[in-house]
């Protein structure tokens, strides 16, 4: 089994990207592949604790969550990138990982493929 | 040990959203990667502005002035001063009628011994065909 690293640079809101990307990483874990799911800029946003579900816009706080309890998946937030959002640890999700950009190339680094995944 | 190839392909504009201004950090973070690596292993970034990308190598920008933010221009000159490689689409800045003398070419002023280096497409072309990874920004 491999090891899969996605990057995602999308809102939650606003943006199907952030879906594609979270519905990639379920596919591979579910395959049995390893998953690191790195989001920067708009994209932290999905780290959030206290997400509200509602018809009109994404939701995919239960997805990550199960994701995480898998143990085949990281989700890490840009700490710069949340930081400026007004997101700290105790703004996130159980199992949320916060880290600099470095981590990002470093997880690309050791991975069979990268699907770095756009902007707004 | 292994050194990988990582290409920042820009072509998003400067400031309309932060994709432009995500790429330049994410490419010059690669100089502190190796605290999460082997011993011997590193990443060799390269960085490519093409299409309307270009329009973030402009001078002189007044983004501090205008927006409080620093500007594409101190994050280009940055990666100069760090050796990260800096090219530019030579066909796509003589599109928007540009010329080297309109864009950063160097930072001098900080200590850079590079230069930013205008290439033909096929030069990035060739670029984006070496890297282990390509980061589309």
């Amino acid at each position: 089994m491999g090891k899969l690293t996605i990057g995602c640079f999308s809102s939650l809101v606003g943006s199907m990207t952030l879906d594609f990307a979270v519905k990639l990483a379920e596919a591979a874990v579910k395959k049995g592949h390893e998953v690191d799911l790195w989001l920067s800029g708009n994209a932290t946003m999905l780290g959030k604790t206290r997400q509200s579900k509602f018809r009109d816009y994404s939701y995919l706080a239960g997805t990550v969550e199960e994701l995480i309890k898998t143990g085949k998946f990281q989700i890490t937030i840009c700490e710069a990138c949340a930081k400026a959002r007004g997101i700290d640890k105790e703004d996130t999700m159980e199992g949320v990982n916060i880290h600099s950009m470095d981590w990002y190339l470093a997880s690309a680094f050791s991975a069979d493929r990268v699907f770095h995944i756009g902007g707004e | 040990m292994a050194i990988k190839k990582y290409a920042f392909i820009i072509e998003k504009l400067p400031y309309k959203s932060e994709t432009s201004r995500l790429a330049l950090t994410h490419a010059i973070a690669s100089q502190t990667v190796e605290i999460y690596l082997d011993d011997g292993d590193n990443v060799e970034p390269v960085i490519a502005f093409i299409g309307e990308g270009v329009l973030n190598c402009l001078k002189d920008q007044k983004a501090l002035d205008i927006y409080g933010v620093t500007s594409l221009e101190m994050h280009i000159k940055n990666a100069l001063l760090l050796d990260l490689r800096v090219l530019v689409c030579k066909e796509d800045l003589e599109k928007f009628g540009l010329t080297e003398d309109q864009i950063v070419m160097d930072a001098e002023e900080l200590g850079a011994e590079i230069t930013t280096e205008v290439v033909p497409y096929e030069q990035i072309h060739q670029e984006m065909e070496s890297a282990d990874h390509i980061m589309f920004f």
